[in-house]
Order: structure tokens, then C-alpha cells, then sequence
């Protein structure tokens, strides 16, 4: 391990583009729900592609809003993972030197050199107009291939420094030099040919089926027909199929199942509608997280209306102390909270410091919402009222 | 030498179709839904009979290791793959991500159904970037065809994703991989709970390493019978073999479990650069296992019995050939360099200790130390190893002790030099 610290410079702010926001949301879809924080490394790296090669601080924290995740957690992460630049890499390349023992038998250390001699003595530091810079890194997994760098999302590998010259050229000049080896190999072939796999007989389809024989001598044939056989690619899947029962007690389990009618507007549905209502839903947790990140200012009054405050302490959750420094900030009355958006409470958490997540943990909103339309508690020991 | 019918990575090197089309042709996906009719049991069995061994390094067997899962759970079951492909020397997934990943994607619905999972998440390295694109193409293609997804053609609901790290050889660990997998620092888990009883998300999880997913859709339609009747008893198969350092041609070839290493390099790298009097050192399954001398090289078969009984160990199957122009313990230091950088810092005598036995090693690389440290050293190491939660302790310590047990008189002759050179004066 080492010591990994975040740039001492670090820009104001960072938000997703549109694209890589609903890229965001197909990706968070893949983990079950409330599983969401795995999505973490794909998003941060995600930003960090956005944002020019390396993870500005803002962009963990916005990552780590989408996710509902505490920002100590993405810290965590970016600061463990080393793919994670924490401070600007070069604008044009930076070259990811493989300096482990496979690539260090096969000379990476004169292309080390050749990055010193190129870019800057040391590694992780911008070159004098900022375009280029390098570091070396522990195994990149081609050492078969040794020596490689990798810029980028490609590999360039059997190298030697003329040939690391040319492509650190290529990638000054605004370029992108041919990827894979630099001697002609095809990936990891020996370079005189394949020595195995010479056989046509693999390649002429001549394999397929011929499995079948060793269950015809012992149990007769198989029930092989061709409507047994997987489809052809690409042929028509037909009338999508209704959801499987097991689908709806899955969306069940995960508390779903009210706001999947909503949407559908009760009616059945095929596979293909509710992987998109699905995928819908998902999306739409992500933008609302994303937009919390931002936030707003709720609407706040001078001094209560008529004089006359509401009881905010009967909002489980606040407590008289808090009540005041509500009323301090302009909150008074329950419809005020019972109209908060997630950008409201945003800023809510922006101005208390300290209670981040309270107001959804303890659902003061719904509590507002009902407090608000006249219920009221009935006694002071049964506060939260009944939802 | 392994016929080339006998080979299940028909298309390793990517010079034929990699489409979903091409792998057809070649026999992927030929008889999965007569498998799956078969049964869970049956495959799990056939699996066991093969005699299939974990081949991400461990080399535990590969059904018994499906068996652990449970029959009734109200808990989902996921199967995760392992294709964090981060050991030093190895670069055989890569080929199968990018050239033959229906034969991994096939193989994982076989698995899951087995195990009576629906969901599997491939784990790939951050770095493979193009083989992860490569990857969800051909994820892509089996989706599209029905293979795979929800109402396949298979009757077995089942899900692929493709998740990745970002640059951290510990999430290769079952345990760290689901810490990541879940959104954290990964750092290994305590075991027990087992990742059968408690593993992704706290539900039951198998952790298989890409090439033995891959291979098990050829187990089936060829028979446990073929497949355990290749190679050497407890020792049976093919194997991705991946061949670095000076040799003449380095390359990834599948072969024969039990292949004398020899033949290995004879036949597929063209010899050692220099011939085979030029060799000094062989490491045999990735950086982490004991290296063996030349004498030892050139005796020795590949496989995890023999190697294991010379105090090494097959590994990844990662062979990395090291030839007389190789400074012994400039190589070993930089391992050293590597498990200290790729520590996770969870336990302390890992954490401390990587780093501890990588400085003594630069000094030692110099000559500037003294001979009493060597054992010193060892004793560090012994420290180390099995005093950890996970292995790469132990996988820190291993080429140490390899060093010091087969090449000590080099550390002490570099150690005599340097005194020589910088001869001190006598006490003042």
C-alpha cells in the first residue's frame, strides 16, 4: 500500500453530462436494489474519463450522493483503487509503464527511461506545457506480450524505446498510434506462428454435434431436435412472453411492487415492458439523486404566520433545540417540510451540519405531510404518526 | 503432444470469428439446453468426475466447490468470475475475454444452473478495458439470441453482468473481490462464514476463476471421462499455458496438464534465449510461487503435484523464465516491490512485513547488507506467511524464500563484493 492523498487543487464543482448520467442509471440497474453502492467503481471511473483522466474530489462526492452512500465511503475507494488518478494526468497521454518482473526481464526499465528522458524525471508530473506525463505500474497482465505500456484504454506491447518514442509522438502529434503489439504478433501468438490449432477440421463445423453419439450408445438417442438447439442469432424472439410470477414476488421482496403499478397502470405486462419500467424507475432514483446533490433553497418566512408557530417537535426527530434553529432559519410550520423536494433537503443538510440523511431516515416529510393535514399524535409518547 | 481436437480454446489467439456466429461454428453452444434437461446434479457429478481444478491458482477442485451451495435457500445464489487477472506472468483470461468468451459465457450459464443461480457478475480487472468491451459484445450477442436473459431458450432464467476494478491485485482474493464487488475497499473477509454460506450481498456465492468456467460446456459434451483422462490422475485437463521472459517466443498456448516444461518450451517458445545451458531460473505458476533452479526446469511436468512437491507450485500456470543474464535478486525484489505495493493493509504483519523484506532486498541487490541477515530475512518471511487473513502473505513471503533457499550463495557473493569494493577500515 501506499499513500494515496486527493490534489491540494480541486475544481468547484463536477456534474454528469446527460449521457453518462443515463449510462449511469443503466449501470446502478444491474446490482439488486438497495445494492446501488456497487456500482461505485464504474461511476467513479465513469467521471473520471469525464473529467480528463483523473477524479476530481467533487466528482466523489456527487458519485457518492447518486449512490446514497456517505462520502468517507468514496474516499475510501478512490484512495484504495490505484486506477484512480488523484491528481491531472497529461492532456494528450499518460503512459502506464508495466514495471513488474515479467516486463522487467523483457527491458521495461529502459522504457522507463525513455518516459524520464520524454516526459519528467518523476513519475505522476505533468511535462512543461502539461500534455504528458507517466508512471509506472505493477502488472498489467499482458506478459506475454513483454514489454507494455498502456495509455489510455489500449495496450502497446513488445516494445522497445524506439518504438515507445514513436508512440509518445504519435500521441503529442494528436494522434492514436495502432494499439496491440508492435511486431506484427497476433495478440499472444507466437511470433513465428501458432504452433497448435493447425487443424481445419475445427473450423469447418464439422465438431458440431458430435457429442451426440457418446448418449446414443448408451441410453439411445437424445431428444436433440432442432427446436432443442439454441436459436440462431439474430432470429425473431416472437410474442414477448407475460412476467414470469417469480418476477413479481422478486419485485415484491424488494418493495416495489406499489410503484411498478403506478407506472404500468395496473395492467399486465410483458418481460420487455417491465425490464423498462424497471430500468425507468432506476434511472429516475439516479437523476433524483443527482438533483439532490444540488441544492435549493426551501421557501422560509420572516416570522411565523399569525404569529402563531406550529409544534415541530412533534415531527419525530426534531428535537426543541432544533426547532429553534429552524425558526431561526425561516421554518415554522409543518407544510413548509411537507413541501420539501430532495433539493430542499439538500440544502437542509448543507445548513445542519450533522444531520446528514435525518430527514429521510425519519421521513419527516410524510410526517409534515400528515401534521400538516391536521392529524395529530395521540399522545406525546406514540409521536410519529401512523403511516 | 495434445491433439488439437483435444484443445477446448479453439480460438485463443483471435485469428478466427469471435462472434457469437463464429463460436458456434467451432461447437460453443452446441447441446447446452440437452445439459441443462440433464439436471443440476448431473452436471455438478460430471464436474466431479472430470477432475477439474481450480485453475485461478488454488487449484481446489472445481465441482466439489459447486457442491457447497446450497439446495434450498430463500436467499438468491450468485455465481461470481473471477477474471481479475492480476498475478504477475499471467495473461491467459485475457485471451478468453477477448477471442473466446462465449465458451466463458456458456460455461457460466452451466454453472449457475448447477448451482441454481440466476444471477452471475464477471469480475475483470480495470485495467482490460478493450477485453471488457469484448466481453459484453459477445454478452451482448447472447442476449440478443436468447442464450441467455429472462424466458431463454434454455428454460433457466439467468443474468450476466460485467463489473470491474480499478487497479488492485487484492480484489484477485474470493473475499476481497465481493468487498469490491459490493462497493468497499477490498479487503479479504474473515473465513468462515464460507462464500457458499454467506457470500455477495450475504447470499450464497461461488467464486470460479475464468478458465475453469470456461471450460466446463466442453467437459459436458466430450464427457468427464475424456477430459480426467488427459493429463495425470488428480492432475487431468488442459491448461492455458502463459509464457514469459527470455525465452525465443513467448506466447499463451493450452496444453496437456502433467507436460514436462521442457517439451513445454521447446515445442511452443522455441527454447530458452541462449539454449537451455543459458537458464538460470524458472518461476512456474506466477510470481507468487517458490522459483525453482535450472536443474530443477529441467525435469520437472506442469502440473500441481509435481510442482508442488518441489516446493512450488503450478499456480496460474505463469511461467516466467529467467536466463543466466538475470540479476536473481533484482528480479525478486521487484516481486517484493509489487506485494508491498498491492497490500491491502489489513493485517499487520503483511502490511508491515511487505515492505520490510522489499527494503532489505534493495539493500541486498546492492551487496550493502550483512550475511547474518539472510537469515534474518528468512525468518521474516516465516513470519509473515500463514499469519495473515488471506494468502497474499504467504504469496509475498514464497519468492523470498525461493530466493534464499536456491540462490544464497549469489545474495553472499553480491555481499562479499560489495565489501570488497567499499572495504571498510578496521575499528577506530
Amino acid at each position: 500500500m501506499g499513500v494515496r492523498r486527493l490534489n491540494p487543487v480541486q475544481p468547484a464543482q463536477f456534474a454528469f453530462t446527460p449521457e453518462n448520467l443515463a449510462w449511469a442509471s443503466e449501470v446502478i440497474a444491474k446490482y439488486p436494489e438497495g445494492k446501488q453502492a456497487s456500482a461505485i467503481i464504474p461511476l467513479l471511473w465513469r467521471a473520471q474519463e469525464q473529467a480528463g483522466g483523473w477524479l476530481p474530489e467533487p466528482a466523489i462526492r456527487l458519485v457518492c450522493d447518486m449512490l446514497g452512500m456517505a462520502h468517507i465511503r468514496g474516499l475510501e475507494v478512490a484512495t484504495f483503487y490505484t486506477m484512480f488518478q488523484l491528481s491531472p494526468v497529461g492532456t494528450k497521454l499518460h503512459v502506464q509503464v508495466c514495471g513488474t518482473t515479467p516486463c522487467m526481464l523483457r527491458g521495461s526499465r529502459d522504457l522507463i527511461a525513455v518516459c524520464k528522458n520524454r516526459i519528467d524525471e518523476h513519475s505522476h508530473t505533468l511535462n512543461a506545457d502539461g500534455t504528458a506525463s507517466w508512471e509506472e505500474v505493477e502488472c498489467i497482465g499482458v506478459c506475454a506480450n513483454a514489454p507494455v505500456v498502456q495509455v489510455g484504454k489500449d495496450t502497446f506491447e513488445d516494445l522497445t524505446p524506439e518504438q515507445l518514442n514513436k508512440i509518445i509522438d504519435g500521441f503529442l502529434a494528436g494522434k492514436q498510434p495502432k494499439a496491440g503489439s508492435q511486431i506484427g504478433r497476433v495478440a499472444s501468438c507466437p511470433v513465428s506462428g501458432p504452433t497448435t490449432l493447425t487443424d481445419p477440421t475445427l473450423y469447418d463445423g464439422s465438431t458440431i454435434g458430435a457429442w451426440k453419439k457418446r448418449f446414443e450408445e448408451t441410453s439411445g438417442a437424445p431428444d436433440m431436435a432442432n427446436e432443442t438447439s439454441p436459436a440462431t442469432p439474430g432470429a425473431a424472439a416472437g410474442k414477448p412472453p407475460p412476467v414470469h410470477p417469480a418476477a413479481l414476488t422478486a419485485m415484491a421482496n424488494a418493495g416495489l411492487v406499489k410503484e411498478l403499478e403506478e407506472r404500468s397502470g395496473g395492467k399486465a405486462l410483458s418481460a420487455g415492458e417491465l425490464d423498462k419500467i424497471k430500468a425507468d424507475m432506476i434511472r429516475d432514483r439516479a437523476i433524483a439523486g443527482a438533483a439532490a446533490s444540488q441544492s435549493v433553497e426551501p421557501e422560509l418566512l420572516k416570522t411565523p404566520r399569525d404569529g402563531k408557530a406550529d409544534d415541530l417537535t412533534l415531527i419525530s426527530g426534531i428535537t426543541a433545540d432544533l426547532r429553534d434553529k429552524l425558526g431561526a432559519m425561516g421554518i415554522w410550520h409543518f407544510d413548509q417540510i411537507a413541501k420539501w423536494t430532495p433539493q430542499n433537503i439538500a440544502w437542509f443538510e448543507v445548513q445542519f451540519d450533522g444531520f446528514m440523511g435525518r430527514v429521510t431516515r425519519d421521513k419527516w416529510i410524510e410526517q409534515a405531510q400528515k401534521l400538516a393535514s391536521g392529524s395529530r399524535p395521540e399522545s406525546k409518547a406514540g409521536k410519529r404518526p401512523k403511516g | 503432444m495434445l491433439h488439437d481436437r483435444d484443445r477446448i480454446f479453439r480460438n485463443i489467439y483471435g485469428l478466427h470469428d469471435v462472434s457469437l456466429k463464429g463460436a458456434m461454428s467451432r461447437g460453443v453452444w452446441d447441446g447446452t439446453k440437452f445439459f441443462i434437461d440433464k439436471g443440476h446434479d448431473y452436471i455438478i457429478d460430471e464436474v466431479k468426475k472430470s477432475g477439474l481444478r481450480g485453475r485461478g491458482g488454488a487449484g481446489f477442485p472445481t465441482g466439489l466447490k459447486w457442491s457447497f451451495m446450497p439446495k434450498a435457500d430463500a436467499r438468491p445464489s450468485y455465481l461470481v468470475i473471477n477474471a481479475d487477472e492480476s498475478e504477475p506472468g499471467s495473461c491467459k483470461d485475457r485471451e478468453i475475454l477477448r477471442h473466446d468468451a462465449h465458451l466463458m459465457i456458456e460455461g457460466a450459464l452451466l454453472a449457475s444452473f448447477a448451482m441454481r443461480a440466476h444471477t452471475c457478475y464477471v469480475y475483470v480487472r480495470g485495467e482490460y478495458i478493450r477485453e471488457r468491451e469484448a466481453l459484453q459484445r459477445a454478452i451482448d450477442e447472447a442476449y440478443d439470441a436468447k442464450l441467455i436473459g429472462k424466458n431463454n431458450v434454455h428454460g433457466w432464467d439467468f443474468d450476466i453482468f460485467v463489473h470491474h476494478g480499478a487497479g488492485a491485485y487484492i480484489c484477485g482474493e474470493e473475499t476481497a473481490m465481493l468487498e469490491s464487488l459490493e462497493g468497499k475497499k477490498g479487503q479479504p473477509r474473515l473465513k468462515p462464514p464460507f462464500p457458499a454460506n454467506v457470500g455477495l450481498y450475504g447470499a450464497p456465492t461461488t467464486i470460479n476463476n475464468v478458465e475453469s468456467i470456461a471450460v466446463a460446456g466442453e467437459i459436458l459434451r466430450r464427457g468427464s471421462a475424456w477430459f480426467a483422462a488427459l493429463g495425470k490422475p488428480n492432475n487431468t485437463g488442459t491448461k492455458l499455458f502463459q509464457i514469459s521472459g527470455h525465452v525465443e517466443r513467448p506466447c499463451v498456448v493450452e496444453e496437456e496438464m502433467g507436460i514436462p516444461l521442457k517439451e513445454l518450451i521447446d515445442k511452443h517458445c522455441g527454447g530458452i534465449r541462449g539454449g537451455w545451458d543459458n537458464l538460470l531460473a524458472v518461476i512456474p505458476g506466477g510470481s507468487s510461487v517458490r522459483c525453482i533452479t535450472a536443474e530443477q526446469a529441467e525435469a520437472v511436468t506442469m502440473d500441481f503435484d509435481a510442482l508442488g512437491k518441489l516446493g512450488s507450485g503450478l499456480g496460474t500456470a505463469a511461467v516466467i523464465v529467467m536466463d543466466k543474464s538475470t540479476d536473481i535478486i533484482g528480479a525478486i525484489r521487484r516481486i517484493a516491490y509489487f506485494y508491498k505495493h498491492e497490500s491491502c493493509g489489513q493485517c499487520t504483519p503483511c502490511r508491515e512485513g511487505t515492505g520490510w523484506m522489499w527494503r532489505v532486498l534493495e539493500r541486498m541487490e546492492r551487496g550493502e547488507a550483512e550475511k547474518r541477515e539472510i537469515d534474518l530475512l528468512f525468518d521474516v518471511t516465516k513470519q509473515v506467511e500463514g499469519h495473515t487473513i488471506c494468502a497474499l502473505g504467504d504469496a509475498a513471503a514464497w519468492p523470498v524464500q525461493g530466493l534464499i533457499n536456491n540462490f544464497r550463495s549469489v545474495i553472499e557473493a553480491r555481499i562479499d563484493d560489495y565489501q570488497a569494493k567499499h572495504s571498510r577500515m578496521a575499528a577506530e
